[in-house]
């Protein structure tokens, strides 16, 4: 579905991303972990368009993508939810939802989009007219998913959903997480707690400094000695 | 004339002027809220307004065709604005844009004093009379031209437009989503340079608006006359809390108010019935608030600013924006 050829990306002259490949299969969930600084945001930035590589090529269904303008992006179906969530605080809780659904154009799909959002979270309904940037740490962050979902996304790309949400939230975010696979979204997921995100993924990518050092199945990647020294509570 | 008339008419004055400070207010408000841009070439798209208008009815053009010519040549000149002087600078820093927004200003002056001049007009135009804004309205014992009218009514509807446009449209919704996280934005597929454009074309059908109507109330047309509003409208928009749409509207009628409030009473020496006054009050008024000093009305309206801005420096409906991350 998703295959990032050998990019090179640069912020002004300062080389982030060295010559990374990996790629994302139809109906999977694909982590990419690391840690802080290591260039997993960077990896989404240039897929969704925010950024562009110097070097390689970006496909999605066959088709380059790494041109395409974040908004064309888009319209094929692949959605970022941004780091640090995003929203628009000056506006309602339903006005974020439907700008979720710029890109759609049939207003009686995007109603029973609203709906699917509402039945995964029940408190985005109760909230509607509230202003987003009223709302509780963990609620802004399901109006920054459901935002995403309003699109209906082919690919989904997550970055740091969990940042800054207490063990409980985060624990429910993950349920709902899964619950999005289900439905059939494929899912890139951006995770610092690379524990759980081995959990609910299929694969993994292990990022550092810039570049991929190690890829595996996520079964594979929970038992791997050298991502359990570093990433999976060995000390840290 | 009695006070409570006395009070109504510049009541009516105050939100006549307001109207074009906020029509004028809300087109800044908009460019700037999306692009960090403070566009004082706005004002001389507003003159472009009224020398279009003045060419054609001088031209013979009858009236409704000539406001036709006068907002899309405005929309137009604000298009290209857009496209040629702006969007290249995109990621250019703060100060360079605003310079570029002076140097677009000169330009379309230059351009405006160079049509006179082929023309054969001189370098102030008179405003050919437009007969419905012509004359006074009598309602009682109030005397109101018939231009204030139009300017208030034209300024309210304009704007319930905007509001209704801004709350009820994907579009506008989208621009206010542009104006508040510009990547986000993108992210959620909008088309940021639609927004963008679409922000310069109402501010250049607001600001024909507001030109035709300063025109017909300063009777004559010359390629500066943008300026002085321009620089109103910037000051009402800070007034009301830069960036906001509501707070630029907002802050339109208050400096109008502030504005002819700062005119009326110092008058008010002159208006107060002698008979029933105390003779102290009177004195108090002539001697401490003369109407001589209206000249100052300026120097007022900058220190009233200065005054606001220490105690809310957002503006009225603004918060001070601690966010720094982006």
């Amino acid at each position: 579905m998703l295959q990032i050829d050998h990019i090179d990306v640069y912020y002004g002259k300062i080389q982030t991303l060295k010559d990374v490949s990996l790629r994302v299969d139809d109906g999977e969930l694909v982590t990419l972990i690391g840690s802080n600084g290591a260039g997993k945001s960077t990896t989404l930035r240039t897929i969704s368009g925010l950024l562009r590589p110097k070097q390689g090529s970006i496909t999605y269904n066959g088709q380059r993508i790494d041109h395409l303008k974040p908004h064309e992006v888009v319209r094929l179906g692949v959605v970022h939810c941004p780091e640090g969530r995003r929203l628009f605080g000056h506006l309602s809780v339903g006005e974020n939802l439907r700008l979720g659904a710029v890109t759609q154009t049939d207003s009686a799909e995007i109603e029973r989009t609203r709906g699917e959002v509402y039945e995964l979270f029940p408190k985005l309904k109760e909230r509607n007219n509230q202003l987003a940037a009223t709302l509780s740490g963990g609620e802004q962050q399901m109006l920054a998913i459901g935002r995403a979902l309003m699109s209906r996304p082919k690919l989904l790309l997550l970055d740091e959903p969990s940042l800054g949400l207490a063990p409980l939230l985060v624990e429910a975010l993950f349920a709902i997480i899964r619950q999005i696979k289900a439905r059939g979204v494929t899912i890139l997921l951006v995770e610092q707690n690379a524990w759980l995100a081995l959990e609910v993924a299929d694969r993994g990518y292990v990022m550092e400094t810039g570049k991929i050092i190690l890829a595996d199945s996520a079964a594979a990647l929970r038992t791997n000695p050298q991502v359990e020294e570093a990433y999976l509570g060995g000390g840290a | 004339m009695s006070l409570p008339l006395y009070a109504l008419q510049q009541l009516i004055n105050a939100l006549s002027v307001g109207s074009l400070y906020a029509l004028m207010a809300a087109g800044l408000a908009m460019v700037f809220g999306i692009l960090g841009l403070i566009n004082f070439a706005h004002g001389d798209m507003m003159m472009i307004a009224a020398y279009i208008a003045a060419f054609s009815l001088i031209a013979g053009i009858p009236l409704p065709i000539a406001l036709v010519l006068m907002v899309v040549g405005t929309i137009i000149v604000a298009v290209l604005m857009e496209r040629i002087a702006y969007r290249p600078l995109r990621t250019a820093p703060a100060v360079a844009t605003l310079l570029t927004s002076f140097a677009v200003g000169q330009i379309l002056q230059n351009g405006a004093l160079l049509t006179s001049r082929f023309a054969q007009q001189p370098l102030q135009i008179a405003f050919p009379p437009i007969d419905f804004l012509r004359g006074v309205v009598l309602a009682g014992a109030l005397t109101i031209p018939k231009v204030n009218l139009v300017s208030l009514g034209l300024g309210l509807v304009l704007l319930l437009l905007l509001t209704l446009f801004v709350t009820r449209t994907t579009l506008g919704l989208s621009m206010r989503a542009a104006a508040e996280d510009i990547q986000a934005a993108q992210l959620m597929g909008i088309d940021t340079n639609r927004v963008i454009v679409t922000a310069f074309v109402i501010g250049a059908i607001l600001a024909s608006a507001a030109g035709l109507l300063y025109a017909v109330q300063a009777g004559t047309v010359n390629p500066d006359m943008g300026f002085s509003p321009v620089l109103k409208a910037f000051i009402a928009a800070v007034i009301g809390g830069f960036g906001s749409i509501a707070g630029a509207v907002v802050g339109g009628y208050a400096l109008g108010l502030l504005e002819v409030l700062l005119v009326a009473i110092p008058g008010l020496g002159d208006i107060l019935p002698a008979a029933t006054t105390s003779p102290e009050v009177i004195t108090f008024f002539k001697t401490y608030l003369p109407s001589t000093l209206t000249s100052y009305r300026d120097a007022f309206v900058f220190a009233a600013l200065i005054l606001l801005l220490l105690v809310r420096p957002g503006g009225i409906l603004g918060t001070v924006d601690n966010d720094n991350t982006r």
